[in-house]
């Protein structure tokens, strides 16, 4: 199976700016949507942005921003999208490069199965309309890193159309107040990504790496549906996790961009349409080049590739081999399950607020640890959400780590939560057990319990005579407490617990405290 | 001799591949004055002469172009072999990979002579506008030729008033011309393997389009650029093809279904066939006497028993303007890649890239390749796409329907001209520039490539001054092996002459001299 997706390679993106009120519309200066150029190696099909004009709520900014995304996607498959090159992430330079990428004349381009099939796959989760059939075209600009001189796209007759997005805001303070919104998505089109060119200003050369030339890209136009960064980045954040579902990794600058855009509106500032990469050692994105005016792309139909036709179970051709066609209906059969299905799922069967499931779904990993706990666990799953989501969690952030980073499994939070469940721990001896957990020093919960001495006081007997003593050494306390200062129960309750070891449940003790003191 | 005959001959012993080879390298060397090849692969060819003679000895040889000297155009990719497209663009590029066809005639055991002359980037039709010079028509220096000359008193000035070959694959059609080699490829975009043939006595096969690979072929036109086949006969034709034709998955526009190599069946009766003629190709511009050559063909069709008929193809007029557009622009597009970064030739300049790409380009193609850039580009600037490109692309659908409108009919093959006369002085040919020419000899070639046909011309006469004149027959698509049948029959009806050279190369010093060849050993 195709595994789409693995960088993101670049977001252009269109904004365009209404001034709100009195129904009249200006746009402002050159960040326009009316421009669609964001990369060198995109669509020329005008995007004129949708601007909508609002009536001015108190408060609200004059200008409200309109947000059209262009997206590409690298889609990580095992060879490039028209050559038998492999695609690997940090080979040496030039190492993955057929003689096609080199544009070595007499080489034809010959198209990649997988990458057509991650095309309509992503075309299926978002509800596209997909092409049965669809044209390459040539699209010509001259660059040191582009070898042929063009770049196999889609400008045209992309593979997939007119589908949506839909993606979860916040609204209001509540983290509960979510409301559900759609974004157009125009088309998706496979396009070939560049080769990368390394500027070396001291000796005033650019050295060209080849092995990314070639790899296959989906590129995904979004509407300008969108009014802020914020919902930008969160219509993002969903695509990339469906891209993920579909199988795909991580892919963290599209965020980055918008975050950006959005300090760069509020500082006023002008966003110029230029295409921006993500530096990985800078950790924010640059301008790839400087764009230069209005090029003209001199479109033309790619001769060396014929129309891509694309069938499902009513259409198959018969005898056709299964491996010169596409059926859009299996590869439907073959969708996962999308992300929003998911937290449907997981609020129905483990009764968890809709925006625990976001938080499950949004940390890479998160789910399928959540998931391996449940499974292992006799603890309520409203407890294991409580402790993935806050202890657990919280630790990862503390330390900035991944998931997979932890240092502990989900066999051992399983462990720990049965542990809890059956009473043979208190709640802070837990976390008291989780802590030591995370100093990973091999140990499993149970050991760690029985070494700390951390069981609960099971001898109700003892229990009674430790919390009578209690009182007879602290007649203060006792006094101050009949006088009505309520908190002072808490400072018995503390010490037993701490002539307990901190073994007994707080609970309990307050239960044997009070029935002393009453009687 | 047919290849055939001669796969026989070498089965029996009666020739050895290395002979055959080394009588082959010795033609190219007393003709090199035709200036047919721009790279013989001597040492190539000798050791798969070896190779071929070891496999005959243990008796299994690797089929019919076993043993077999042939010549590939040097538009083709040979792998270790230099492929310039006679352009100072690719003056050096060694290529790392073969053509398919290249490949799959290696693979045959075929012997590679050498990568033959062409216009530069196979743009052209008189193979005189490459960087190593115009080709040389064999026929020019032929006794046939040469006798009319003397009785007509144009004995002056003999070995300057020789003529060209046609193009763009004149040199692969010189050299077989010259029995160099056996069997050459050529390139077909618009007549460039058809033309040549016609003007120098041979057969030119342009097969269906999608038939043939055309990975490795350096572009001219990619939906137009068919691998041609070049042969002294009609059969031969039809054994290169059996072995190039077929799927490659390295060309996506190749068929899929699989080809079975194929003998031609010797046609008896012709009394099933319907020939057609298509009124629009009598135009003004023909000679009279390739007119009445081809009114002969029609009588000889008819006569025997065929059904010949009069048909109309009513947008030929159109079809030069519209190839124009298609082909300048898809060459405007495939030239881009010459850059002079990855390969190919680079200017001394480096005071930015895009200088460098200037001088590059200006320098490494010719005024031709350069021109037709330029039109391209134009053509596909986003305020003439739709007034050029798109239209032409209509026009070229209209001229394909012609055809398909034709062979529904019920015609079988169209019999044309292939070319408007023999072939030219070349001191007459230069007086027009390249896109003239083109456009006028590409009249009868260029609208089958638009429609991916095949066609194949035969040599039917040699005209009243000596030159060989073709004609050329037009098939449905696929169904090359129909049209090659008719070719054959037809070849054999009209007995062709064989180029009587003997003169030429018993005694060629006067020749070698005059092009001071002195370098070449003579026997």
């Amino acid at each position: 199976m195709a595994a789409p997706m693995l960088r993101w390679c670049c977001s252009g993106r269109r904004f365009a700016f209404a001034r709100v009120g009195c129904g009249s519309c200006h746009r402002r200066g050159p960040p326009t949507g009316s421009t669609s150029n964001g990369k060198r190696g995109q669509s020329s099909v005008a995007q004129q942005p949708h601007i909508t004009a609002q009536k001015p709520r108190k408060g609200e900014p004059e200008w409200a921003a309109v947000v059209g995304l262009e997206i590409h996607a690298q889609i990580a498959s095992n060879s490039k999208l028209f050559s038998g090159s492999q695609v690997c992430f940090a080979a040496p330079p030039n190492s993955l490069v057929s003689f096609f990428d080199a544009s070595l004349p007499g080489t034809l381009p010959v198209l990649n199965r997988r990458c057509v099939e991650a095309a309509v796959m992503t075309g299926l989760a978002l509800d596209c309309h997909i092409n049965r059939k669809s044209l390459f075209d040539r699209k010509h600009y001259f660059y040191a890193d582009l070898p042929a001189g063009y770049q196999i796209t889609q400008q045209r007759l992309p593979i997939a159309v007119n589908g949506s997005l839909a993606y979860s805001v916040y609204v209001g303070r509540k983290p509960s107040q979510m409301v559900t919104r759609t974004v157009r998505v125009k088309q998706i089109q496979l396009e070939q990504d560049s080769g990368k060119s390394l500027h070396d200003d001291l000796r005033s050369q650019t050295l060209i790496d080849l092995n990314r030339a070639g790899i296959g890209l989906l590129e995904l136009v979004l509407e300008p549906d969108m009014s802020c960064g914020e919902e930008a980045a969160t219509a993002v954040r969903e695509l990339q996790l469906i891209l993920q579902a579909l199988g795909t990794s991580q892919a963290n600058m599209a965020d980055y961009e918008i975050q950006r855009q959005i300090n760069e509106l509020e500082n006023g500032g002008e966003i110029l349409n230029e295409t921006r990469s993500f530096d990985f050692k800078l950790g924010c994105t640059v301008p790839m080049r400087d764009k230069e005016g209005k090029q003209d792309y001199r479109f033309m139909p790619e001769p060396n590739l014929p129309p891509l036709l694309l069938y499902d179970s009513g259409s198959l051709p018969s005898g056709a081999d299964p491996q010169q066609v596409i059926n859009i209906d299996q590869l439907r059969e073959r969708l996962p399950e999308l992300p929003r299905v998911t937290r449907q799922r997981l609020v129905q069967q483990y009764g968890m607020l809709p925006e625990h499931s976001c938080v499950l779904l949004n940390e890479v990993g998160l789910l399928e640890f959540f998931q391996n706990v449940i499974k292992e666990t006799r603890a309520e799953p409203k407890k294991v959400t409580s402790w993935v989501l806050n202890t657990f969690l919280g630790f990862l952030k503390q330390q900035n780590l991944a998931v997979s980073e932890s240092p502990v499994t989900p066999s051992a939070l399983a462990e720990l939560l049965d542990l809890l469940d059956r009473k043979a721990i208190s709640a802070p001896a837990a976390k008291q057990v989780f802590e030591e957990l995370w100093r990973n020093e091999g140990k499993t919960p149970a050991q760690i319990v029985a070494e700390k001495k951390l069981e609960l006081l099971q001898d109700p007997e003892a229990l009674e005579q430790l919390c009578r003593s209690t009182l007879e050494a602290h007649p203060d306390v006792v006094m101050d407490l009949k006088r009505g200062n309520p908190r002072a129960i808490n400072k018995l309750i503390g010490l037993v617990r701490k002539a307990t070891l901190g073994r007994a449940d707080p609970t309990a003790i307050k239960e044997v405290l009070e029935r002393q003191l009453s009687s | 001799m047919q290849v055939i005959m001669v796969s026989v001959a070498l089965k029996q012993g009666q020739i050895t591949p290395t002979e055959l080879c080394q009588r082959c390298l010795s033609l190219i060397k007393k003709t090199k004055f035709l200036n047919a090849y721009i790279t013989v692969s001597e040492e190539v060819a000798l050791k798969q002469a070896e190779e071929s003679e070891k496999r005959y000895k243990k008796g299994h040889s690797l089929g019919d172009l076993d043993g077999i000297p042939i010549a590939v155009k040097d538009n083709f990719s040979t792998s270790g072999i230099e492929t310039t497209c006679a352009s100072n663009m690719l003056k050096g590029y060694v290529p790392p990979y073969n053509a398919t066809v290249v490949q799959k005639l290696l693979d045959q055991g075929a012997l590679l002579m050498g990568k033959t002359n062409l216009d530069e980037f196979a743009m052209g039709s008189g193979s005189t506008d490459g960087i190593f010079g115009p080709v040389k028509n064999p026929w020019s220096y032929s006794k046939q030729y040469r006798e009319k000359r003397k009785q007509n008193s144009h004995s002056e000035n003999e070995d300057s008033n020789w003529l060209i070959t046609g193009g763009s694959s004149g040199g692969s059609a010189a050299a077989v011309s010259a029995f160099t080699c056996f069997a050459a490829l050529g390139s077909d975009t618009g007549g460039s393997t058809r033309n040549p043939a016609a003007h120098c006595g041979v057969v030119g096969l342009k097969p269906s389009y999608g038939l043939v690979s055309r990975h490795g072929l350096i572009p001219l036109v990619n939906s137009m650029d068919v691998p041609g086949i070049l042969t002294r006969c009609v059969d031969d034709a039809a054994t290169v093809l059996g072995v190039l034709a077929g799927h490659d998955p390295k060309d996506s526009t190749t068929i899929q279904d699989p080809v079975k190599p194929f003998t031609l069946p010797s046609l008896t009766d012709v009394s099933k066939l319907c020939i057609g003629i298509p009124k629009e190709y009598l135009t003004p511009e023909l000679s009279s006497e390739v007119q009445s050559l081809w009114s002969k063909a029609a009588n000889l069709f008819e006569s025997e028993g065929a059904k010949v008929t009069e048909v109309s193809l009513p947008h030929t007029s159109y079809s030069i303007v519209c190839y124009h557009v298609l082909c300048t622009s898809e060459v405007a597009s495939n030239m881009a890649r010459f850059d002079g970064l990855e390969y190919g030739h680079r200017c001394d300049s480096d005071v930015s890239t895009e200088a460098m790409y200037a001088a590059t380009r200006r320098e490494g193609f010719n005024d031709v390749v350069r021109g037709r850039i330029l039109s391209g580009n134009f053509f596909l600037l986003k305020e003439n796409y739709e007034n050029y490109f798109v239209k032409a692309q209509k026009v070229r659908r209209l001229i394909a329907n012609d055809f398909v409108n034709v062979f529904n009919s019920g015609v079988d093959v169209l019999l044309t001209p292939t070319t408007l006369s023999e072939a030219v002085p070349y001191t007459e040919f230069i007086k027009e520039d390249n896109r003239t020419r083109s456009a006028q000899d590409d009249i009868f070639t260029q609208a089958v490539n638009m429609a991916g046909l095949p066609a194949v011309s035969v040599p039917m006469a040699l005209s009243s001054q000596g030159l060989p004149i073709g004609l050329q027959f037009i098939g449905r698509a696929f169904c090359d092996q129909q049209l090659l049948t008719v070719a054959k029959w037809f070849e054999k009806q009209v007995q062709f002459p064989v180029i009587q050279l003997q003169e030429l190369m018993d005694d060629c010093s006067s020749v070698f001299e005059n092009e001071k060849l002195a370098s070449v050993s003579l026997k």
